[in-house]
């Protein structure tokens, strides 16, 4: 399994959607096979005209707010005194999260295909939310799939969801978390496909929705790469980028223009949810060896006993609880150009923890994830290396749980 | 010879009637009863389809959902599954068999693992959901050489061109989606047009067995009796969890379902 150069990892699966000739595919219902295939030619189409992605870089910055910001975080890089410790603040983005950019993507699709209604899947709520943004300012319908699990622990991004006109709906099947609500939306697209659209809400599913969620976070890694040079008149020669893993959209996004660089000057890093300490459940597949199977259309590592019933996953963090990761995970995995690692539930608060001592910077329980890591490695590394974490999301929707894990007095500034 | 698939097609069309297909999930409410409810349904039902319940099926509706969420909290395991399927072809009257379940389940089974324990439990004929054409030629190809069926499944949304290339790739029996919908939703398109689009099928090969599933209910049934086959199963999931919640005996309640289903189409 290799790694091609000079070509995008999107378009580097075969001709029936694998990447690495085994992760990804269509394992989809006959069903399905039209509309993913008008979407497959509208879309391969579409990321190459010259109008669309003027259209694109248009709503990026004028509504998502392209650039995020790009900082250092001084206090932090002391109190570790190791690498120097920067963060791509992508919650800057309009909502708070980088899902907005796979969000707005499939909403100019589903206009320009002439659908009226599009559909979605939400974990932690942000993909849900701003799906719903996103329809209303295209003006289209929108109907988001939650588990009911998650939409009790993530009520703030619920409340924005319906303030923006979309209906929720509540999935009560299985775990009732993020892949009950994936696989509800997808039932529903399989009975409306003529009229609706589906946006699945990361890097995950039928191979075409893998493509286009990675084609739209990719705006985080080409931002990063302009202000890096910016910064320092070159890309450094020690990078570290550090991305919590759950579908795999963010992190993707945030290396995706790295790709080509030896991996000893620019190295990914990706921190799965390892779930609370004393819990053997967790939701890092990569990090535990999980066995490859078939989950939501695609071929990926997944949590599975061995008659392949999905396990349920246990983490914090709803947008981390997803017991499969991308199929470009699994493929830049298995070509080792990323390294994967975990941090538990309670690293991943004590990072927030340290992170908002010591910073004006609240990343939500994702991203403290990989904060965790982070400051963790950083400790041994020189000076002149350059850490990145991609705060890709705001704690403003983690409150409740923040509260009840640490007490009011961290979230008073919420 | 002809395989026992085709046959049960056979012997329904000398009987100048469509041949009725259920689906009820192996280990629904438990192994012993799902076994029961096959045993009890064969006197009515010429072709079976056993489900192979799967936790994160994205083409069931609710009934078949907590028909199989039902099966996998009681413990329900892939050789469980085989027993049942074993046990019932070793009864007497029993019918041909087929599996109908989600590509995952076979691919951590094995493929050739999964074939050879099918022959010999007995299973018949395989569904896979989520293993559509192309990417099935393989595995189809696979299960022929063990003489099982694979079964195509064709959809309104089928394009004409890859209806002539599936129905080539098919083995005896095709399997046409009514509707778009999952399964167990009300019939929301007219017998008239799904028959027309049958039709369609049909002229492509005479000589395959066609059956149509989803949106087929007592209800429905009798408008579609000039075919090759008819698919009735979140009725029957549905009356499991009816009679379950009423304490009633699921098996009794179950064949007499499909005992007034032959009737109508008889």
């Amino acid at each position: 399994m290799k790694l091609k150069k000079g070509i995008p990892v999107i378009d580097q699966g075969d001709r029936l959607g694998f990447w690495g000739g085994k992760f990804g595919g269509n394992f989809v219902p006959e069903t399905l096979k039209k509309p993913i295939e008008d979407l497959e030619i509208q879309f391969n189409k579409l990321k190459n005209d010259k109008n669309f992605i003027k259209e694109r870089d248009k709503y990026f910055k004028n509504w998502v707010g392209a650039p995020t910001r790009f900082i250092k975080l001084n206090n932090l890089t002391k109190h570790v005194s190791g690498a120097q410790i920067w963060s791509k603040v992508v919650s800057d983005a309009n909502g708070g999260a980088h899902k907005i950019y796979n969000a707005t993507v499939h909403c100019l699709l589903a206009k320009r295909s002439g659908k009226k209604v599009i559909i979605g899947d939400t974990g932690a709520g942000y993909a849900g939310k701003m799906l719903s943004m996103a329809a209303k300012k295209f003006g289209l319908k929108c109907k988001i799939f939650m588990g009911a699990k998650d939409i009790k622990r993530q009520q703030p991004n619920v409340k924005a969801m319906k303030k923006n006109g979309a209906v929720v709906i509540p999935v009560y099947s299985g775990s009732q978390t993020l892949v009950d609500a994936v696989s509800e939306c997808m039932r529903y697209w399989v009975a409306n496909c003529d009229t609706t659209a589906m946006c699945v809400g990361s890097t995950v599913g039928p191979a075409i929705f893998v493509r286009i969620c990675g084609w739209s976070t990719s705006q985080i890694s080409r931002e990063l790469k302009i202000q890096l040079m910016n910064e320092f008149g070159n890309i450094p020669k020690k990078l570290k980028l550090y991305n919590c893993v759950g579908g795999g959209s963010s992190s993707f996004g945030f290396w995706n223009e790295f790709m080509d660089y030896d991996k000893k000057q620019v190295e990914f890093i990706g921190v799965e949810a390892g779930g609370p300490a004393k819990s053997k459940k967790h939701a890092a597949p990569l990090t535990y060896g999980s066995k490859i199977g078939i989950l939501h259309g695609a071929a990926q590592y997944v949590n599975q006993d061995s008659d392949g019933q999905i396990e349920e996953t246990e983490s914090i963090s709803a947008g981390l609880d997803y017991p499969g990761i991308s199929p470009l995970h699994c493929f830049l995995k298995d070509t080792k150009r990323a390294r994967y690692t975990a941090a538990s539930d309670e690293e991943a608060l004590k990072a927030y923890q340290m992170v908002t001592k010591y910073e004006n910077l609240r990343p939500s329980l994702e991203p403290s994830h990989a904060f965790s890591v982070a400051i963790k490695e950083a400790k041994k590394l020189s000076k002149d290396t350059v850490v990145i974490i991609n705060s890709c999301g705001d704690a403003y929707k983690d409150r409740g749980i923040l509260e009840k894990k640490l007490g009011k007095k961290y979230v008073k500034s919420n | 010879m002809l395989n026992p698939i085709s046959l049960a097609f056979k012997k329904a069309k000398e009987e100048k009637r469509p041949a009725l297909l259920t689906y009820t999930v192996a280990g629904d409410s438990s192994k012993k009863q799902s076994l029961e409810i096959l045993k009890a349904i064969s006197y009515y039902a010429d072709i079976l389809e056993v489900g192979v319940p799967h936790n994160t099926p994205v083409a069931d509706g609710g009934q078949i959902q907590t028909s199989a969420y039902r099966a996998i909290k009681n413990g329900i395991k892939m050789n469980d599954i085989f027993k049942v399927v074993s046990d019932f072809k070793n009864s007497k009257n029993s019918k041909p068999v087929i599996f109908m379940g989600y590509y995952n389940m076979i691919f951590q089974y094995g493929e050739n693992n999964f074939l050879k324990k099918c022959k010999k439990s007995g299973v018949n004929g395989l569904i896979v959901v989520d293993l559509p054409w192309p990417e099935n030629k393989i595995f189809s190809k696979k299960c022929k050489k063990n003489s099982i069926n694979f079964i195509q499944l064709l959809s309104p949304t089928t394009s004409k061109k890859r209806l002539k290339s599936i129905t080539k790739d098919s083995h005896d029996m095709i399997y046409y989606i009514s509707m778009l919908s999952t399964t167990g939703g009300k019939l929301k398109v007219s017998p008239k047009k799904i028959l027309a689009n049958y039709n369609k099928i049909k002229k492509i090969n005479p000589n395959k067995n066609c059956v149509i599933g989803f949106g087929i209910t007592e209800k429905t049934i009798s408008k579609f009796k000039n075919t090759d086959g008819l698919v009735v199963g979140s009725q029957i999931c549905k009356e499991i969890t009816r009679s379950l919640s009423n304490r009633q005996n699921p098996v009794i309640n179950v064949s007499k379902i499909v005992s007034k289903l032959r009737k109508k189409i008889s």
